[in-house]
């Protein structure tokens, strides 16, 4: 029963934290409805009439299919990004060799940026949803495998000495001691990628005409329809918060509810 | 009576520079022997290989007892674990079931006069005595007969780390335990201890040996004041006791 309680005690204090980001948009709303007045229709439509058009366009349910196709594209090439940079980074972790040899491999694959894979891409697989995957792959892996490496590099190896002198193994002090550590540098990987993920995936879908709200977007500038692009820009905006909110963030406020606990209710926050 | 813990002719070496050799040390079933010696003459690694969390460059180590546990210098508790969950994690290593593990938590905690009502609580609520307090009780709950304490109270106050030693002797007088406890006080070594042995200023073997009288918890502070002075004063083999070695530090 206080389990329970507690556990509805902590979403709602994480439904009311809301609020502050509701502020915040309200805020940047605030601002765009002044550069609106400023510049005109043309150059920049009123946040209202912009939500009215993301609004015309989610009630045609052929729009809600290429909303589909993008979430679908970024959402999976995240998963496999977090799956095989969370593998790889986690033996790296553990092997310092393998680490200082994959740094300098990392820091040149970040170095090159996204389109130059797009166009490298394109050559290799053609226009297809598949080419999108690996491209996000390109870009979103090496950041789970530095955020998971450093994670599993930067444990505190007192923790893992403790669970050894009261009789655990090896797995065993993975499992309890070594993860958990590691999840901390994780989740801001995790985060960073899945909102790469999907700027990748739109921008792709931009160049390349594989469908998506990329294409939408590239239609609304050829007929220089800025409240389109705007509220296609806006879906995918909600999109990614959607999911963060929706999925990362409960998932983390699990794992680190001693972090909260650090930071009493109006002392320290 | 064979001994609990029995190291002869250890020695280790941290990348190629000897730090402890020629090691010989026993511990009887039930005895606390105290280990004190200056600051850098490897204390805290004779006990980590004692305890096998290091393995030694040659020597033996026979442990004769059944279950061992730790106390380290910091307490090396998981942030992420509440108090009763840190405790219970040893007793669940120890092959107790969830259930069990979560009662016999409890019940190491009020033995180390932890507050029933903090067991919810996240390391980073507590206090570094009550921290401390968690350690002892995640060090008694797998009921051991052995147990390392690595300069478990240096970093508390004057009264706490009475009261910390007081938990020690309740916890060795009722749960006939032996134990190395390692410390660089001769006056905590002189107050817990049968036995105090005193390391070499540089790790190599073990200077010597002074068996405390009387039992621990049943000395006097006046005792222990006279025994600590003449110790300091008028026993060489505690003369470089307070001894620092400044290249090690730097």
């Amino acid at each position: 029963m206080s389990a329970l309680l507690d556990r509805l005690g902590r979403t709602g204090r994480f439904l009311w934290g809301g609020w502050a980001g509701v502020a915040a948009l309200a805020l940047l709303a605030a601002l765009w409805q002044a550069g609106h007045e400023a510049y005109g229709d043309f150059i920049l439509p009123a946040p209202l009439a912009t939500i009215h058009a993301a609004a015309d366009i989610l009630s045609d349910p052929a729009h809600w299919a290429i909303f589909r196709d993008t979430m679908q594209r970024a959402l999976a090439g995240f998963a496999l990004s977090a799956l095989i940079g969370g593998a790889a980074g986690l033996a790296a972790g553990y092997s310092p060799a393998t680490l200082r040899l994959a740094r300098p491999l990392i820091t040149v694959i970040l170095g090159v940026p996204p389109i130059a894979w797009l166009v490298l891409a394109l050559i290799w697989f053609g226009s297809t949803g598949g080419m999108v995957i690996v491209t996000i792959l390109v870009g979103v892996v090496p950041l789970v495998f530095a955020g998971t490496a450093e994670g599993v590099a930067a444990r505190d190896r007192g923790l893992d000495a403790m669970a050894q002198v009261f009789g655990a193994g090896p797995v065993r002090r993975f499992v309890s001691v070594g993860l958990r550590q590691m999840l901390t540098h994780l989740f801001p990987a995790l985060m960073l990628g899945l909102a790469t993920s999907v700027k990748v995936a739109v921008m792709i879908e931009v160049l390349a005409s594989v469908g998506g709200i990329g294409n939408e977007l590239a239609r609304a500038r050829q007929y220089m329809d800025v409240t389109e692009a705007l509220a296609w820009i806006g879906i995918a905006v909600a999109g990614l918060i959607a999911v963060e909110y929706g999925l990362v963030h409960p998932v983390r406020a699990e794992f680190e509810r001693w972090r909260d606990a650090a930071r009493p209710w109006g002392v320290k926050r | 009576m064979s001994a609990a813990l029995d190291i002869r002719g250890m020695s280790q070496a941290f990348l190629g520079r000897e730090v402890l050799s020629g090691i010989t040390l026993a511990v009887d079933p039930g005895e606390v022997v105290a280990l004190v010696g200056p600051s850098g003459s490897g204390k805290s690694t004779l006990i980590h290989v004692a305890a096998g969390l290091i393995d030694p460059r040659e020597g033996r180590i026979t442990r004769r007892y059944r279950r061992h546990a730790m106390v380290f210098q910091e307490p090396r508790l998981m942030p992420w674990a509440t108090a009763e969950d840190n405790i219970a994690f040893a007793a669940r290593l120890a092959g107790q079931p969830r259930r069990a593990a979560r009662e016999a938590a409890r019940a190491a905690a009020a033995a180390a006069h932890f507050a029933a009502e903090d067991l919810g609580k996240f390391p980073v609520e507590l206090s570094g005595g009550m921290r401390q307090r968690v350690a002892i009780a995640r060090a008694l709950v797998v009921r051991p007969d052995f147990i390392y304490f690595d300069e478990p109270f240096t970093a508390l106050d004057v009264a706490l780390k009475r009261r910390m030693q007081d938990l020690v002797l309740d916890a060795t007088g009722a749960g006939h335990f032996g134990a190395v406890f390692v410390t660089h006080d001769l006056s905590e070594a002189a107050r817990v201890a049968h036995r105090v042995m005193v390391m070499h200023p540089t790790g190599q073997g073990i200077d010597g040996e002074r068996r405390v009288p009387g039992l621990p918890g049943a000395r006097s502070e006046a005792e222990l004041f006279a025994l600590t002075q003449t110790w300091l004063h008028e026993d060489r083999l505690f003369r470089h006791i307070h001894d620092v070695d400044e290249r090690r530090i730097a």
